[in-house]
This record gives C-alpha cells, structure tokens and sequence, in this order.
C-alpha cells in the first residue's frame, strides 16, 4: 500500500492512481459478481445511460462515478443476485450504486491514511443521458475504459483538489 | 450448529440478499431472516423479534451502524447477540472503532462467501 503522497505525480496530477482504480474495480467484479473485467482493444463513444455516482469527502474530495447502459447494469445485478436476468427489476439501479460504493471504497482502502480521511456518500443513480454534470473538481478527471462481458463499462474519479 | 435468526442491516436490499446467501452458503441453518435499511429501523425490528445474529453496514443513512451498534445495549432482545459489521469502510480505525463499540467481527466489501464463513461461523460458537 502506498501513500496518498508517494502516488501523486511531480505535476500534480493523479494518473498513478488509474491502476488502482482498476485494480479496486476488478476486485469488486471478480468477489462479488465473479467475473473478470477486461480493457478494451478499441474505445467506442457509446452512450451510456445508467450512471451510479459516490462523492468522496476530507483529504480526497471527489466524485466516482460508474456508467453503462442498462443492459449491462441488468447483467450485472443477475450475477451479483445469482439470478437470471429476467427476474432483475429496479433493483438494477440499486445493485449499481452498491457496486460504485463498493469501488469507491476499494480504491480508498489502497491508499495508505485515506480511508480514515475520506468519507463515502450513499450512492447516487440518474439514469438516461441528457444531463450535465457540474462538479466542483478542479483537475483533470481519470478515466478508466474497461469491459463487463464484452459490454462497456466507465469508471471515472474527479478531484477536488 | 442450532438454527439462527439473523438480522440484516444495510440500505442496499440487493446487498442484503447477497448477505443472506453467503450466511446459507456458508452452512449457517438460517431459521429466519430479518431486514433493515438502517440503524433505526433495525431498532425498530428488535423492538418486537429476537435474534441470533446481526450482521450491520456502517454507512446508511438515519442511523449508522456504529450508532445502532452502540445502542444495543439499551435493547433486551440483543443481549448477548453477536454483531458483524460487513462495509466499505477498511480502515484499521474503523475496525477499532466498531469493535469497542461492541462488535465482534469485521467483513470488508467487497467480499466473498467463504469470507463470511470464516467471521461469522466462529462468532456464533462463541469463539470471537
């Protein structure tokens, strides 16, 4: 585990923490929906319509969020449910806001003093994609571009600095 | 083992599904399981049902779970009622923290069946 100091870069920025990013989603798919993600080879501007938001406060402030569409989101809750996707109603958006809670969680734990510093909201979950969002972050955004049984998936962390 | 009455503490009722099937996963004869969104609402529960076990998130809203952990000990029905605390919230602070608050065990989200097993088995033998 390294610290919140030893992982930001000379710039500034927070680009080393993208592998752990990824590292804490994998982990979160791997034990709870027992499956791997996967990066993509080519990255395709498709829309994505469920987004899952948790807000991060104290020594990182910030929104993670996490974005697919609603297909994926199903798929997801059916495996985290260990049921078939048919069955899978509304409690698709619960079952995402749980998995960026869990993401976010993750993430924190793996730098060294921030996970008695930072504090998580409950989730948030807008669906659709014609909205805009202001946040107060004052940096670039990291980005991560993965796949969830060959399906988009986005995981972003904005910083407040 | 004897059959249990768990209660099921977390605001995700998809999280609390998931709880309950590690609970069966991990060979826990489940006589009944009570839910609840939050730390008051689980009050509210013990008002009226006694249990065996109790198995808490920490952030939820209304009432923590370090609050409801806390305020335990002011309910005739949880005397003596084993409590995990199964959340985000990793820290060695936070495990601290909710052991002195009279907690007898700590899963990590995320987390795995045999995870559950290995904290929760032990605590209903009396052994944690």
């Amino acid at each position: 585990m390294k610290s919140m100091t030893d992982l930001l870069a000379p710039n500034g920025s927070h680009e080393n923490w993208i592998p752990l990013m990824q590292v804490a989603a994998r982990e979160v798919f791997e034990l709870m929906l027992g499956c791997k993600l996967t990066v993509p080879e080519t990255v395709n501007d498709t829309a994505l319509e469920v987004t899952s938001m948790v807000g991060l406060a104290g020594q990182l402030c910030g929104v993670l969020s996490v974005r697919c569409d609603e297909k994926t989101a199903t798929l997801m809750t059916s495996k985290m449910l260990g049921v078939s996707v048919d069955t899978v109603g509304p409690e698709a958006q619960d079952a995402l806001g749980e998995i960026c809670n869990m993401v976010a969680g993750n993430f924190k734990n793996k730098i060294a003093g921030l996970g008695d510093g930072c504090m998580l909201s409950p989730p948030t979950v807008i669906t659709g994609t014609d909205y805009d969002l202001h946040s107060l972050a004052d940096s670039p955004g990291l980005e991560l571009r993965l796949l969830f049984e060959g399906m988009p998936l986005n995981i972003t962390l904005q910083i407040h600095s | 083992m004897d059959s249990v009455r768990a209660l099921i503490v977390d605001d995700s009722s998809v999280m609390r599904k998931i709880v309950e099937r590690c609970l069966r996963q991990a060979g826990v004869d489940l006589k009944q399981v009570l839910e609840a969104g939050n730390g008051a609402e689980a009050l509210s529960v013990l008002q009226g049902s006694a249990v065996d076990l109790i198995l808490c998130d920490i952030n939820m809203p209304v009432m923590d779970g370090l609050e409801f952990v806390k305020q335990l000990s002011g309910v005739a029905n949880a005397k003596g009622v084993p409590v995990v605390m199964i959340t985000t919230e990793g820290s060695e602070a936070h495990v601290v923290q909710a052991i002195s608050c009279g907690a007898k065990g700590y899963i990590r989200k995320p987390f795995t069946a045999e995870q559950v097993k290995e904290h929760v088995i032990p605590v209903l033998a009396g052994k944690s």
